[in-house]
């Protein structure tokens, strides 16, 4: 049935779109300034009216993090943590959420309300510190790698996703003589590949993101520092001077070095960002899906 | 099958727990690990009725009662922290439902799915950077000399003067919410946007009938469509209330603000790792998590009512 467009309709769509794309512009235009700034030559930037276009082009934001060895190793690190860290977090969540998406495992119940308690509450900062120094965590790698093996969020959208598939797959599959080993990583596994998709991106992510735990429980070890602690360490140099007119004190500072806080910042935001964008438009059609279809399939 | 399912339900527990040996024995390993990570260092709150000296270890350590207690209900820089966590929670817990759920009645009102697409992908995507990220982003955006912000308003006579908006108390307050609407407004708006798809069509088609114009649809089918949903998850964040954003605040923060950025996690941080109080701060942290843990359930029970009331 095709109806005519009131004068309602017009206002509503034009109100609609102008501010859906002022949102959209508002969202990407700071990426795209620092990506500006970050090409842009340092002292050229200080006199400010960069927007989205370098006004004097220069690798030299780059070369500087580039050449730095301390920054090439963060970046080794950060890359290896989110590796290790995904697979083994994916492993570790698949042997959670079989067990419990299981209708008739005898200790569903019990396992479940401790692993999902846990969502609730927490120790706090002090406890969580005390019981890594006493576990030997504290300036190591593992301190990366270890707390972070379960989230409890992602053990609950596989939990549901599995839940979601026919039993009878199991029923065949345990008539036929498999291993509840086999069943899981032979069956289960490649079926359940979207919503593990959705919690690899995440878990992926929160890895390559995280500083906090570098800052707490690794900050004497500067060779396992990682790309966001670095940037972390630059930005709060950067925000002691707040309203000491940084700019001009960088400028000065920037007669002898060619390059400013400010610009090796926004080279920096640009690194530490990179390999989100680049995976993200593959991976941000999957994770939608994967997130509601444990639920929607529940209806 | 009747049959088999007849005789194992005649098993004992043991039994069961035999002939299931093999899912025990996956996840058995993580159930200890959770308790390791999450039950077990709740025991590191003793130290709370101590004073902790780490080469006393926590026996050794003196015993001091509710001490610990008294000095952080006796610290005006405690209930300022107090404050300010409120403060900065509730307007982030306003600005970005409002942002949320507007941004999502816009979507649907969008027929052309190319660029509902488009919009949607453009705004997840801060909600993937860090806040280290994010927070780069915003002191180069508000920056006093070369910041777009103040750019755009001197040349638009709004001002004469850039502002030195990191530095200013209330500004800060409003920094925090606005940054957080714009890294989580798009991602918000998911759980609100498949509320709508799952409003009855024929709702729409009826109002149509009645001569419902667009903002008469949405002010009476969508709007009291996602309404559980928004109640719902309102009630929940009531539990994140004493939760203002630990990683936020810490990036953003600066000394000129100081009075307007403690918050309770940072006074924990500041008062544990920074001053080696471990006890003053585990009690401060054990008084956050306390509260927190009795706001979780009171939104819990509240849901789970208000839940049961809108299903019968």
């Amino acid at each position: 049935m095709l109806k005519k467009k009131t004068a309602e309709d017009i206002i509503v769509d034009l109100v609609v779109y102008i501010s859906l794309i002022f949102v959209g512009i508002v969202t990407l235009y700071p990426f795209l300034n620092v990506l500006a700034i970050s090409f842009n030559d340092a002292l050229d930037t200080v006199r400010g009216g960069i927007y989205i276009w370098p006004r004097k082009w220069t690798l030299k934001n780059y070369e500087i993090i580039v050449s730095n060895p301390q920054i090439y190793n963060a970046a080794l690190v950060s890359v290896a943590r989110t590796v290790l860290g995904t697979v083994l977090g994916i492993i570790c969540t698949m042997f959670v959420a079989y067990p419990l998406s299981r209708k008739d495992f005898v200790l569903r119940r019990p396992f479940s309300a401790i692993m999902v308690l846990t969502m609730y509450f927490g120790a706090g900062l002090i406890p969580t510190y005390l019981l890594y120094r006493s576990l030997g965590l504290l300036n190591t790698f593992w301190v990366y790698i270890v707390p972070a093996l379960l989230g409890m969020f992602n053990v609950v959208v596989v939990r549901s996703y599995i839940e979601s598939l026919p039993s009878s797959l199991i029923e065949s599959a345990k008539i036929d003589g498999a291993s509840e080993f086999r069943i899981l990583w032979q069956i289960i596994f490649p079926l359940t590949l979207p919503a593990i998709a959705t919690i690899a991106l995440f878990i992926g992510v929160g890895h390559w993101n995280s500083w906090f735990d570098v800052y707490i429980f690794n900050s004497q070890r500067p060779d396992l520092s990682t790309l966001q602690y670095e940037l972390q360490k630059i930005l709060a140099s950067v925000s002691m001077q707040v309203g000491r007119n940084p700019d001009y004190q960088m400028g000065a500072m920037a007669e002898t070095q060619q390059v400013t806080p400010n610009s090796v910042r926004a080279s920096m935001t640009i690194v530490a960002t990179a390999p989100i964008i680049m995976v993200y438009p593959f991976l941000q059609r999957y994770f939608v899906k994967g997130l509601t279809l444990g639920s929607v399939k529940g209806e | 099958m009747d049959a088999v399912y007849y005789t194992e339900s005649k098993k004992t527990f043991w039994q069961k727990v035999k002939e299931q040996k093999e899912l025990v024995l996956m996840i058995f390993p993580f159930v200890l690990y959770v308790i390791l990570f999450h039950y077990i260092p709740l025991w590191w709150w003793v130290i709370a009725f101590k004073e902790y000296r780490p080469f006393q270890g926590v026996w050794g350590s003196e015993w001091v009662g509710l001490q610990q207690f008294k000095d952080l209900f006796s610290d005006s820089g405690f209930w300022l922290a107090m404050r300010n966590t409120l403060v900065i929670s509730f307007l982030k817990l306003i600005t970005s439902f409002a942002a949320a759920i507007t941004l999502a009645l816009m979507l649907n009102e969008v027929k052309n799915m190319l660029f509902k697409r488009t919009i949607q992908t453009i705004s997840y995507l801060p909600h993937f950077v860090s806040w280290v990220v994010a927070a780069s982003i915003v002191i180069s955006v508000l920056s006093p000399e070369s910041g777009i912000l103040n750019q755009i308003l001197m040349s638009l006579k709004i001002i004469k003067q850039p502002i030195v908006w990191m530095g200013e108390g209330h500004y800060f307050w409003w920094i925090l919410a606005l940054s957080n609407v714009w890294k989580e407004t798009g991602w918000n708006a998911i759980v609100y946007l498949a509320a709508m798809t799952s409003i009855d069509p024929e709702l729409y088609d009826a109002a149509s009938v009645d001569g419902c114009g667009r903002l008469q649809k949405i002010r009476y089918v969508t709007l009291p469509g996602i309404a559980p949903t928004i109640s719902m998850l309102l009630i929940l964040n009531v539990g994140w209330l004493l939760n203002a954003g630990f990683e936020q605040v810490l990036l953003l923060r600066n000394p000129l603000v100081q009075d307007y950025s403690q918050i309770l996690d940072t006074y924990v941080l500041d008062y544990g790792i920074t001053m080696y109080r471990y006890s003053y701060a585990t009690a401060a942290g054990m008084f956050k998590s306390v509260v927190s843990i009795f706001l979780v359930l009171l939104a819990n029970k509240i849901a789970a009512k208000l839940n049961a009331s809108t299903v019968v």
